[in-house]
């Protein structure tokens, strides 16, 4: 690539460069109290990513900015962060699609324990997420494919989409006060199966849900629908779980 | 990305400033008319909670004694009250009107989909409620 670069250079040049300032609220849990803003010049391409600026700090000015990503392309899920205010994947957020004549302020997610700079301990999340019992349950023997149809398919197909990035749970004000709240995550995670023709423990996932910290502390602020990097329509899917709730099947 | 991290040779060490001191809080977190409606909603329902806490006192108070009755409400004939009261109104209104849209959140199954657009019908009819009342009732505040 670099190759290609160096015999082309007017083309290179022809690419506007622009620098950015990003604000990033560190902690340091060996020195610090309190979290702190720190501000850092970054040279940026339009196509650049939020996670490029945070790539090009950590490489070349500051080495011990903390943060979590893994593929780098939206799937994994790792990156999920604050920016200017709003839950998203530093990931998927371009940096022309930000206001780059103010700072771009980037904080770890709200709602979990800090760890260090934009690491959050997710075990919170993750200890709801296994509380919904997210996996197929059935009691026929798979000695042949589960049938299921394009319309009994479709039913749960945008709740299959989640990375579990908690993106939608940090961005909840229930979850932010109260920690015991499933929150959105978990509730599309057992969307997922209550609404699957081939699962068998719907009756189970409604009842762990009817709870006075499951899907009734939803107040719909749209928060979780809004922060989804997956285009996942959350406050639909809770919704639909408090409708088969009272129902009282899927 | 070659020519962002090409540059590092022989260039001097960046320029980091030391951490503002002081801001520490973090941003507030920008959500859009669904959290913005129900801050409103949670503002408008614990004042109207607080109004009717000394609704329910003053309106008891009649029990006790007609006059004592009489002088308590006698003191909110002034134009602070007469203000509070326009926004009893303002705060009664959001919540009734917002109280509709959650009701159809929860129950219309298309309730979700159309929540922005059922904010701005709220915010409309509330307006076109607050224009109604509010020249009417400050006339009277500040005529009497």
């Amino acid at each position: 690539m670099s190759t290609v670069l160096e015999e082309r250079p007017a083309a290179a040049d022809a690419i506007q460069k622009f620098t950015a300032t990003m604000m990033i609220r560190r902690f340091d849990p060996d020195t610090d109290t309190e979290p702190r803003w720190q501000e850092f010049s970054v040279e940026m391409l339009p196509t650049d990513r939020v996670l490029d600026a945070l790539h090009q700090i950590k490489w070349e000015q500051d080495g011990s900015l903390t943060f979590r990503r893994s593929c780098a392309h939206g799937v994994c899920g790792s990156d999920a962060m604050r920016i200017n205010g709003r839950n998203r994947l530093a990931c998927k957020t371009l940096m022309k699609d930000l206001d780059i004549s103010k700072p771009v302020y980037v904080e770890a997610i709200k709602g979990l324990p800090l760890e260090k700079d934009l690491v959050v301990d997710m075990e919170p999340f993750f200890a709801s997420y296994r509380e919904v019992q997210p996996f197929l349950q059935s009691s026929s023997k798979p000695d042949k494919e589960r049938l299921q149809s394009a319309e009994q398919r479709a039913r749960f197909d945008d709740t299959t989409k989640c990375i579990l990035c908690a993106a939608c749970t940090s961005s909840c004000p229930v979850f932010w006060t109260d920690g015991q709240y499933f929150g959105p995550a978990a509730i599309v995670n057992a969307h997922r199966f209550i609404f699957d023709s081939r699962d068998e423990a719907s009756e189970v996932r409604l009842d762990i849900l009817n709870d006075k910290e499951g899907v009734w502390r939803c107040r719909t602020t749209f928060n979780c629908t809004e922060a989804c990097p997956r285009g996942i329509q959350v406050t639909q899917a809770i919704a639909e779980v408090k409708a088969a709730v009272l129902r009282g099947h899927a | 990305m070659a020519e962002q991290t090409g540059v590092l040779t022989g260039s001097p060490a960046p320029k980091i400033p030391a951490p503002r001191p002081g801001r520490v809080q973090g941003t507030l977190y920008r959500g859009r008319e669904g959290m913005w409606s129900w801050v409103l909603h949670r503002i408008t329902g614990v004042s109207i909670y607080f109004f009717l806490l000394v609704h329910i006192l003053d309106t008891a108070l009649v029990r006790v004694s007609p006059a004592a009755y009489n002088a308590v409400i006698g003191t909110y004939k002034t134009p602070i009250m007469g203000l509070g009261e326009t926004a009893l109104v303002a705060a009664i209104g959001f919540h009734a009107l917002n109280g509709l849209r959650i009701i159809l959140i929860d129950f219309w199954g298309n309730g979700t989909k159309h929540q922005k657009l059922m904010f701005w019908i709220v915010i409309a009819l509330w307006i076109i409620l607050l224009i109604g009342f509010v020249p009417r009732q400050l006339m009277n505040v500040f005529s009497e």
